[in-house]
């Protein structure tokens, strides 16, 4: 899902911006892949929808919304965020090293991942829902397990694109150090790879967990098949309080959840960052360094220092269990007869599998409603992407100029930039119901504020990396053009708007993508008894998740993948491109 | 040759190296074959085919002697030394290690690294014990042996730095205790010294040398890659010579039997090194394969056999002024050393000077053409005239300049000169030659480059 996309306000160039930067165009390879995600989204909806599970209703949405419950409540939802991220690092491992290690599995993985951040998480929910209940029938674990997968699906893309990314533009004479040294893999990767990767993954790590929080509002309570569910937690509690229409109790849960972002980053992001620096592949001291007030305060400490002679023989134990996993060694002799044999044959394989998939996707739809069913939403797509466009645009024209002035000014930026952080990871949706109350007040139509309510959360990444992008233009420009004079406008097209664009690109992609996701909510709104529906995509899809409409879920996610991926390779990936090989400062 | 450290006991089966732990070690020069490749051809991917970048490698490498790769930049220096360390295979012929052919990395070698390819994250002696982790050597004797390297190479009291807190000449210290504390076979050095300042560089090949006369040195053999002829002189017993036109091929050997420690200021040292700077300078003698036209002969001069030297208009430019200071004729050894610059610094900027006509090698002798002397003395309108009118005749410009001919406003693609080039030069020669040639006709006001739509047109009058 297209959430956070680069890590602004780290130093600049260093952090593969994922995606975009990847020069490859649509092949023939791109369309397999994508039918492929297609089959398996299918054939996980088919599996999950075969099982009809009859959830005993007397658990259900029935959610307390007592303030003394909050703290419990709270502390349910960290515990499901970090889970999620546990899982994600894990799947960021295996996913981006099979990636980065097989060149046959490279061609298939990457584009896959390239459009599986295109899929529209929040519609996913549904089939993890109806998955996970079957899995553990009849018990609370499905649930949990279904909210921590959708906030999983919000996270890992991203961090295994980094990762990626790090392990195959791994320093030519460090794989060489590996080989000649004859290291063990299992040594390479955690004394090599995994440390040179270490800052990016922090980074993207901590992006996506601020993504994360909107997917867990959003997957704790939720109506599936004319069901509704609902977990203990912050945002089961926010619906609740949404629903019976108390402000006063929204605005418990938004403090709440204020408190719990802005703890996490304290307590945990902070001191991770600011440890990873020690992982910079840089010959001399950084100007700018990541401080942390609790890393120092650990490192203090003597309990580093004693956890550390604890581990060691744990570590030297398990390096030598490792070795195991081989000697970093690369065949000199590899034929390339045996190898074409073996590419023909996965190949074949693997465009068996898919063949068969659409085959009885067709069938599956031609049952059912036939494939017009697609034509729909297709339509419907086209005033979402309107909304999406409205939105970009109006959020560049008043974030950027901000932007800027914040990011020329370092007093600034040192305020707002931690505040702007904090905005872009708090949960939009939270905010909603504000938001809704107003819409109501006014009589504004949910068709035209359904753009706001987009906005609420996709705009900050325009604005941070404006921000990112005016601190990027070296001061010796800035002064060079007071000296001779450039001001007003001409300032702007000759100094300004070339140097904040690459960092400007990231941003629009970002919250191009976040839109895309948050039309699937912003679209259909609840406050109270009213319920507002707008005209677009995402309401088709909201509607059809929880009607269990499940023909019409799927060829809304198709289509509104398509519109991502389309707007991507079309637009942003040019612009990216552009930026890299004429705007890079 | 003594061998300071303890050696850990091989716990895993090492490839077929037959562990260097031989009880005697051998006289400095006992000669038995460490090293050897035969007819060894490396080839990158071209247009039609591949293109050969080394052809036809013989080359042993004996214990108890220093070998030095010499050769300009591109000649395939690197190349092959990663070819005999086993990290990338040759297109044919064969890299044997003790008589066995290498399949994976070459168990007795061990890389020094320009860069030194420290991993940042560790400490000096956790950088210094990778090699052998690797070999699974437990903690403590781990320890003992890093703690001996460290001592041998002048790092004591360094040990639990971290290599950004190190200045040059550490770091690459660093990079050798990494690689002696493994007692390799052959010590393998990538231009090791090139990356540290002039008064660093000298002083940490004099106590490697040091070392090695000593006796303590944990390797039986050393292959150095070079392009510095002073530092392939005053360190190895053998020097081989790689040329890079068309390809790299071993140009020449030159045994030094110079007495150690080597005498800088001796007239015999002087004598090599001149004797070595003619041979690089010099042209080649028949290395042509047959069928390839002779490069020597301007009349003929094909972009396919007349690669341009990576050198800019104002480094050719400058050199041609300080010829033209020296009364338009110098020695190049002589002029490098007054500048203190390296002499193959120089040899892109020399060979530039040669193609456009402007310079004429004769012996060690530098002389400057009349066009290279009206071209040194002009002012800045003149000698952009002087420049078009001999880069004009440098193929790969003027077939650029040819191919816009035509009407104004015409445009070409640089994709176009990157295939034509391909049949001839490997993707990253030609990313090379196509960026000299832009900077030669954009300044000559041949033609314009536009970056951005990588297209070549013709510059309005
Ligand atoms: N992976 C590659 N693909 C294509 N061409 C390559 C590749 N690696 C090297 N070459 C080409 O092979 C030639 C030899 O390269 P090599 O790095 O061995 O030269 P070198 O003698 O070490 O030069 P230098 O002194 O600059 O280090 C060069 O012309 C280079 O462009
Ligand atoms: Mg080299």
């Amino acid at each position: 899902m297209p959430f956070p996309k680069s890590a602004p306000g780290r130093s600049r160039g260093s952090l593969p911006s994922r995606t975009v930067g990847r020069p490859s165009r649509m092949t023939w390879v791109d369309v397999i892949v994508a039918a492929a995600v297609l089959v398996l989204l299918y054939l996980a909806l088919r599996i999950g929808h075969g099982t009809t599970v009859r959830f005993s209703t007397a658990r259900d949405a029935a959610v307390d919304t007592d303030p003394a419950r909050l703290p419990y409540d709270a502390a349910r939802s960290l515990l499901r965020m970090f889970a999620a991220l546990a899982v994600s690092v894990v799947f960021t491992f295996g996913y981006a090293y099979a990636a980065a290690r097989s060149r046959r599995l490279e061609r298939v993985l990457i584009p896959a991942l390239d459009i599986l951040q295109s899929v529209p998480v929040l519609a996913f929910l549904t089939v993890a829902v109806t998955g996970f209940l079957a899995l553990f029938p009849g018990s609370m674990l499905g649930l949990e397990c279904a909210a921590v997968f959708a906030i999983f699906t919000s996270q890992a893309w991203n961090m295994t694109f980094g990762f990626y990314h790090s392990l195959v533009s791994l320093p030519r004479e460090l794989d060489e150090l590996s080989r000649s040294f004859r290291f063990s893999r299992w040594m390479r990767f955690w004394k090599v790879e995994l440390p040179s990767g270490m800052i990016g993954l922090v980074w993207n790590g901590m992006l996506s967990f601020g993504g994360g929080w909107f997917f867990l509002v959003a997957s704790e309570a939720i109506s599936v098949d004319n069901q509704r569910y609902a977990l203990p937690g912050v945002g089961s509690y926010a619906g609740a309080a949404i629903a019976a229409g108390d402000l006063g109790r929204v605005g418990w849960a938004i403090a709440t959840m204020a408190v719990l972002v802005v703890g996490v980053n304290f307590l945990f992001w902070r001191p991770l960052t600011a440890w990873a620096e020690r992982f910079k592949n840089e010959q001399s001291e950084a100007t700018e360094v990541q401080r942390s007030v609790v890393l120092d305060l650990l490192r203090r400490s003597r309990w580093p220092a004693l956890l550390g002679r604890a581990l060691r023989p744990l570590g030297e134990a398990l390096g030598r269990a490792g070795r195991a996993f081989g000697t970093d060694d690369r065949r000199l002799d590899a034929g390339p007869g045996r190898r074409r044999t073996g590419d023909a044959a996965f190949a074949l394989v693997s465009g068996g599998i898919v063949l068969w998939g659409l085959v009885d996707l067709g069938r599956y739809l031609a049952d059912r409603t036939g494939l017009g069913v697609f034509g729909e939403p297709l339509l419907l797509g086209l005033a979402t992407l309107a909304r999406v466009v409205v939105l970009v645009a109006v959020a560049t024209v008043v974030w950027v100029p901000i932007g800027v002035k914040i990011g020329f000014s370092p007093r600034l930026t040192r305020i707002a930039q931690p505040l702007v952080q904090l905005l872009a990871s708090f949960p939009a949706n939270f905010l909603f119901p504000l938001v809704v109350w107003l819409l109501l007040r006014t009589g504004l139509s949910i068709d035209l504020g359904g753009i706001l309510l987009m906005a609420l959360g996709a705009q900050w990444y325009i604005l941070f990396n404006a921000i990112a992008g005016a601190m990027a233009i070296p001061s010796d420009l800035r002064e060079a053009m007071d000296n001779l004079g450039v001001r007003g406008w001409q300032r702007w097209r000759r100094l300004i708007i070339p140097g904040i664009f690459p960092a400007y690109v990231t941003g629009g992609i970002t919250a191009s993508g976040g839109a895309w996701n948050a039309s699937i909510v912003s679209e259909v709104v609840t406050f109270g008894g009213t319920t507002l529906t707008a005209t677009g995509l995402g309401a088709y899809i909201a509607q059809a998740t929880a009607h269990g409409d499940y023909p019409r879920l799927l060829a809304g996610v198709a289509v509104m993948s398509l519109y991502v991926v389309a707007l991507n390779r079309l637009l942003w990936r040019r612009l990216y491109r552009l930026a890299e090989r004429r705007y890079s400062l | 040759m003594r061998f300071p450290f303890s050696r850990p006991a091989p716990t895993a089966p090492a490839a077929p190296a037959p562990a260097p732990a031989t009880a005697a070690p051998p006289a400095p020069a006992d000669g038995g074959v460490l090293l050897e490749t035969v007819g060894l051809t490396k080839a990158y991917a071209g247009a039609d085919g591949e293109l050969p970048v080394l052809s036809g490698i013989d080359l042993t490498v004996r214990a108890g002697e220093i070998v030095a790769l010499l050769g300009r930049s591109g000649s395939g220096k690197s190349t092959l030394l990663r070819c005999l360390a086993g990290l990338i295979p040759p297109s044919s012929g064969t890299v044997r290690y003790r008589g066995t052919p290498l399949t994976g990395a070459n168990p007795g070698t061990a890389l020094v690294f320009q860069t030194f390819a420290l991993l940042p994250w560790l400490t000096v002696r956790q950088n210094v014990e990778l090699g052998l982790e690797a070999r699974g050597v437990p903690p403590r004797e781990r320890a003992r042996a890093a703690d001996q390297a460290i001592d041998l190479i002048g790092l004591a009291g360094f040990e639990s730095a971290y290599p950004k807190e190190l200045s040059g000449g550490m770091r690459q210290r660093v990079g050798f205790a990494r690689a002696l504390v493994v007692e390799p076979d052959v010590l393998m050095m990538d231009e090791p010294f090139s990356a540290l300042d002039v008064l660093t560089a000298e002083n940490l090949r004099g106590e490697l040398m040091e070392l090695w006369e000593s006796g303590q040195f944990p390797t039986r053999a050393v292959v150095l890659v070079t392009h510095n002829i002073e530092e392939a002189v005053l360190m190895a017993d053998r020097i081989v010579v790689l040329g890079s036109r068309p390809y790299g091929t071993i140009r020449e050997t030159v045994e030094v039997d110079l007495e150690r420690p080597r005498d800088r200021d001796s007239a015999a040292f002087d004598e090599l090194v001149d004797r070595v700077y003619r041979i690089m300078t010099g042209r080649p003698k028949e290395t042509r394969p047959p069928g390839r036209p002779d490069p020597g002969r301007a009349d003929r001069r094909t972009v396919a056999n007349t690669p341009l030297p990576t050198a800019s208009v104002d480094g050719l430019s400058g050199l041609a002024e300080m010829i033209a200071h020296r009364d338009g004729r110098c020695d190049l050894a002589g002029l490098a050393d007054e500048l203190g610059l390296d002499i193959d610094d120089m040899l892109p900027q020399l060979d530039a000077l040669d193609l456009l006509g402007f310079a004429e090698i004769h012996g060690d002798d530098l002389l400057l053409t009349e066009d290279g002397a009206d071209f040194a003395g002009a002012d800045v309108q003149d000698s952009r005239a002087i420049f078009a009118g001999a880069a004009v005749e440098v193929p790969l410009v003027r077939l650029i300049a040819n191919s816009l001919r035509g009407e104004p406003g015409a445009t070409v693609r640089a994709g176009f000169f990157r295939d034509l080039l391909a049949h001839h030069y490997t993707s990253e020669q030609v990313d090379r030659q196509l960026e000299t040639a832009t900077d030669w006709g954009r300044y000559a006001g041949l033609f314009g480059y536009d970056a951005a739509r990588q297209e070549y047109r013709l510059e309005e009058a």
